[in-house]
């Protein structure tokens, strides 16, 4: 299967705001946070449909989220997953001795993982710190 | 008949609106409408009536399974725990009253901990940029009445700050500025196509990253100086033709947000743009304010301010304040393994650090008290739930422009249920004891 590589921001979104409020353990914050925002292009590349799953893979960590199709685009190479624990299994952690781990421009790599789950917020956070994940 | 409550704060964004009314019903127990918050200020009212909201302490043991303990367990659980640590990190901080920061802090000076806030992964780097060469503010009144040319630089406020726009920066009419909108100039600079880029006059597509060569680019264009042909993916013109319009302009506030402070550069992003300020200032009358995000995240800064000096990362490990960014901030110390417990409170670092952080929390003495529960809380071994500030507490917040302003409280907490303040001082004096201070 193809892959593509892609730079990687996160950031809040509207539907991040209130499904948080709303209570992380409830399905509407995967929704809203479980998920990989990127232009119909990029989706060329991959040669993946739009709401397919896939995983994204930096250097520091790995995560599968579904994959939408931006609309706050067009920003061909560029990937958008709202802030939240999906976003930051794979963001740098790396703070320069500020402080302030890198949430935006981290190299990250695409890839069709259809027949894996979205873990909810929870269960994601808990099996990575157990390394099941 | 239901009764509405007016002039109600908000408790989600730094924007901190004032102009809330809430109707409650008769008994004055429940929240039945919220009007004139955004849709994020609404649900975190209407949440807090949640029918499955947890209202007991829970524990968890060595496999992970809950039970519910007493509250007197769990403030003697966090007492021993931040006694026993020789260096345990008090985090979170920002969506709790500056009352509640202020026991914490009492705290944190007896047991030797490290406070950190939210500003640690949020405008931390913007607290750097300003230490090191000033910073020239103002008030949102001042936008609202006074500010023509509004930049929003790497922030989304139609997401993250839905009413900041509407209430101060581009549609109010103020007492210079009656034509609202339709004389302000709004130029967006972020790498999408936010839905706030696409109301702006200019928007900016700049290349994820290169805010510093853009910042760079416009101090050279305000000078007259020569510039190539494209800076950071943008046209010298259009360089050119913002710098104009800012400096044509009589009132110009420079808004920023996470593109700039978590990008590469970091603080160097920050110290360039407000220079940029300083150059406006050459001109015209220029501000620059960072769009911050927790309600109390600015007040959280002005308390540790007040009582160790520092804004965010105060070490009182050694018995007196240290402050050094990279050094004592949370996950720098996390992820070098140099604390031993974690308290949290009025914030959510399960969610919002970095796994490779979240992952040293979950194999330490933890608490996490919050009125949700949260990734935080599935990987903390006490989640102690706590009364909504804001919505069933009153206190002190301070706005993103250092304005501080008393929330209100709507309506009752659930029966038996503590506030953050009233759970701190349960524990300091439980510290108290143990260190034998009475």
């Amino acid at each position: 299967m193809p892959e593509i590589e892609l730079n990687l921001i996160s950031g809040r979104s509207i539907q991040q705001g209130v499904s948080m409020e709303a209570g992380k353990e409830k399905p509407a914050y995967t929704k809203a946070c479980g998920i990989i925002e990127m232009d119909d292009a990029d989706f060329k590349r991959l040669g993946a449909w739009r709401n397919t799953n896939v995983r994204v893979t930096s250097e520091y960590g790995s995560v599968v989220v579904k994959a939408v199709q931006t609309t706050q685009g067009p920003h061909p190479g560029l990937a958008f997953i709202p802030m939240g624990p999906w976003a930051n299994m794979v963001i740098s952690p790396k703070t320069y001795s500020t402080g302030m781990p890198t949430f935006k421009g981290v190299p990250v790599t695409v890839d069709v993982a259809e027949d894996e789950p979205v873990y909810d917020s929870l269960d994601l956070v808990r099996k990575a710190c157990k390394g099941e994940i | 008949m239901a009764k509405i409550i007016s002039d109600v704060v908000c408790p989600f964004c730094g924007t901190l609106c004032d102009d809330l009314e809430v109707k409650v019903s008769d008994d004055g127990k429940e929240i039945l409408e919220v009007y004139n918050a955004c849709v994020i200020g609404t649900e975190k009212f209407l949440h807090s009536q949640a029918e499955d909201r947890l209202k007991v302490p829970q524990m968890q043991d060595e496999e992970g399974n809950s039970k519910d303990v007493s509250v007197d367990d769990a403030v003697e659980y966090t007492a021993q725990m931040l006694c026993n640590a020789k260096k345990p990190l008090m985090y979170g901080w920002s969506s709790t009253n500056c009352e509640a920061q202020s026991v914490g802090h009492e705290i944190a000076e007896l047991v030797g901990a490290v406070v950190d806030n939210t500003a640690t992964v949020c405008h931390g780097t913007t607290l750097i940029a300003l230490q090191d060469v000033g910073v020239p503010s103002c008030t949102l009144g001042e936008v609202k009445n006074r500010a023509d040319r509004i930049v929003f630089w790497g922030c989304n406020p139609a997401h993250a700050h839905p009413r900041h726009m509407s209430r101060y920066s581009i549609f109010p009419r103020g007492f210079f500025t009656g034509k609202g909108h339709k004389a302000r100039k709004m130029v967006v600079v972020d790498p999408r196509s936010t839905d706030t880029a696409k109301m702006a006059d200019l928007h900016m597509q700049i290349e994820q990253g290169r805010d510093y060569e853009l910042l760079s680019a416009l101090r050279v264009a305000i000078r007259g100086n020569p510039l190539p042909e494209t800076v950071a993916g943008i046209p010298r013109e259009t360089i050119q033709d913002v710098a104009e319009t800012l400096k044509s302009g009589r009132f110009v506030i420079i808004f920023f947000g996470m593109g700039v402070t978590q990008s590469l550069s970091k603080n160097h992003n920050i110290d360039i743009a407000i220079s940029l300020t300083r150059d406006l200032n050459d001109y015209t009358k220029a501000a620059i304010m960072p769009m911050r995000g927790h309600y109390n995240v600015t007040g959280s800064g002005q308390v540790l301010g007040w009582q160790f000096g520092y804004p965010f990362c105060v070490d009182l490990s050694r018995g007196f304040a240290r402050y050094n960014p990279g050094d004592s901030t949370s996950n720098d110390l996390l992820r070098r393994g140099e604390v031993d417990a974690v308290f949290v409170l009025g914030s959510d670092p399960g969610a919002h650090f970095p796994i490779s952080s979240v992952k040293k929390i979950a194999h330490l003495p933890s608490v996490c008290v919050d009125p949700h529960f949260t990734p935080t809380s599935a990987v903390c071994k006490l989640h102690m739930p706590v009364a909504f500030v804001g919505v069933e507490e009153a206190g002190c917040a301070y706005r993103m422009d250092n304005v501080p302003i008393e929330t209100r409280k709507v309506v009752d907490a659930p029966e038996g249920m503590l506030s953050d303040e009233e759970f701190l001082k349960r524990v300091l004096t439980r510290v108290k004891e143990i260190k034998g201070v009475a």
